[in-house]
């Protein structure tokens, strides 16, 4: 397990991966997820309690992932802690060995399967990066407390390229690097040529020399999911063209196409420059991550390093 | 004032549904009112004088709440960032971000918690550029003071102890800690 950081600092291409905690208190779920991606991703997200519904903490799922031998990229959250519990929660991640966390603000409750439930939203993602370099690089709390034993996580965020006011987002994602964010995995990319023009903003600023880029990707496995991620899921731009592409071809066919689409899709990232590597989304299809790294092409290692 | 309205006129610590406000004046209005009202010696002066008095300050800050509550939905933080968000109040944000956007903007730039409504950070940033603002967004805003809800941001600010609520990118003294306040 070399890890996230390892894979930065060789200046690989990056791939990393998302392992949702199961609904309830099964041990093995993280492990049998795990099995599918070892050797083939640098890293992968733990979520924390993502849309807003119950799940197993990102913390124990951390843990849990790693040992079953994949570096595990924690999620924290602003919505369900105040300042109090997050770095808490931080100070505890570095005690048992996770070593990369993902900092965000997070889904309202109002959109989870407990909308009844208090709003914490304390600090704000930017805050809470902030927060998380004090600790890490300063040693003290945000009270000024000192932490004689410093945390050593590599820092992470996440920024939408396409949501609204479009010419805020590169300034936006400055800022979270000023505050201390060392990577950024992006909202699922669809529209390479926008996203392409996004990243040319963060060369211009200088962000991409400080900050490695890792864009989010995944299959489009039917039309159904292209209406569900269209509709439902915050932030996602689906292209007018990949809508064309994937109704053109008969039912059946939408996986096969969606599959191609997000092969040719990390090959265009991957020849961006200042794109560090990809972010699969795959939800619950772990075992597809093997086939979409070997189609790509964008590791010709990984099945050396499965076999091990 | 409509049922919505009065939703913000519940105090404390913001456990009521907080929904995106749309300022009801011009920003460049609101850029000329706050060169009235800046902090300087006379101002100082009169907040430390109404802060002492009990009665007064309850009287001026319930002044302050009705004017800031109708114009920008006013949520007595106590800390105001209306200078830097284009006098669109991020406190009404269903998040209360005080950095900018979440990534759930929808793509008409309406509020992923009630796409009736258009996004205080939209919002903030088309007024803010509008009147050659859009770099007040890139401050960095510390942690909000949750002892300061319901206090007069007038009286803090005009007492100066507002100016470390943000800092530029390259400011010498960049931790987030919690601005000290008298």
């Amino acid at each position: 397990m070399s890890g996230l950081r390892a894979a930065l600092d060789e200046r690989r291409f990056v791939v990393t991966a998302e392992v949702a905690p199961p609904r309830d208190a099964d041990p093995e779920a993280i492990g049998r997820k795990a099995a599918g991606l070892r050797g083939w991703v640098d890293a992968a997200n733990v979520t924390d309690n993502q849309g807003a519904n119950v799940r197993m903490s990102s913390l124990a799922g951390s843990v849990l992932l790693r040992q079953a031998g994949i570096d595990p990229v924690m999620q924290l959250t602003c919505r369900d802690r105040n300042r109090i519990a997050l770095q808490s929660d931080l100070v505890g991640a570095a005690a048992v060995g996770i070593r990369n966390v993902l900092l965000l603000t997070g889904d309202h409750p109002t959109l989870g399967d407990h909308p009844d439930a208090k709003p914490v939203f304390d600090l704000d993602g930017v805050q809470l990066v902030w927060t998380a370099r004090t600790l890490r690089d300063d040693g003290t709390l945000l009270s000024g407390r000192p932490l004689a034993t410093r945390p050593s996580w590599l820092i992470g965020t996440v920024e939408n390229p396409f949501a609204p006011p479009a010419a805020l987002r590169a300034r936006r994602l400055a800022k979270k690097v000023a505050a201390g964010a060392e990577f950024v995995q992006t909202q699922y990319v669809f529209d390479v040529d926008a996203f392409a023009r996004w990243v040319g903003m963060l060369r211009d600023g200088g962000v991409t020399e400080r900050c490695a880029v890792i864009a989010g990707v995944g299959p489009i496995r039917s039309r159904r999911m292209l209406s569900f991620l269209t509709g439902s899921v915050p932030g996602v731009h689906v292209p007018e063209g990949l809508r064309r592409r994937l109704a053109g071809v008969p039912e059946r066919r939408v996986e096969e196409e969606g599959m191609r689409v997000c092969v040719e899709t990390i090959q265009a990232l991957a020849a961006i420059d200042g794109v560090r590597g990809v972010h699969l989304m795959v939800f619950g299809h772990e075992d597809e991550v093997p086939d979409i790294v070997r189609r790509a092409g964008v590791r010709p290692f990984a099945e050396l390093e499965g076999r091990r | 004032m409509g049922a919505e309205q009065a939703m913000g006129v519940e105090q404390g610590m913001g456990v009521e549904r907080v929904l995106p406000f749309r300022p009801r004046i011009p920003a460049a209005l609101a850029y000329a009112l706050h060169a009235l009202l800046a902090r300087n010696r006379f101002y100082r002066r009169l907040a430390a004088s109404v802060e002492r008095r009990p009665v007064l300050y309850r009287a001026f800050t319930a002044g302050e709440r009705v004017a800031k509550e109708r114009l920008f939905g006013c949520r007595m933080c106590g800390q105001c960032a209306l200078p830097a968000t284009g006098y669109a109040c991020p406190m009404t944000c269903p998040k209360q971000l005080r950095n900018g956007p979440c990534g759930g903007v929808r793509p008409d730039g309406s509020c992923e918690v009630d796409r009736t409504r258009r996004c205080v950070w939209v919002v903030a940033w088309t007024r803010a550029e509008g009147a050659a603002r859009g770099a007040d967004l890139d401050l960095l805003q510390r942690p909000v003071d949750n002892r300061q809800w319901t206090r007069s941001s007038w009286i803090n600010y005009w007492q100066g102890r507002d100016e470390g609520l943000s800092v530029a990118h390259g400011d010498a003294d960049p931790r987030p800690r919690l601005v000290e306040r008298a």
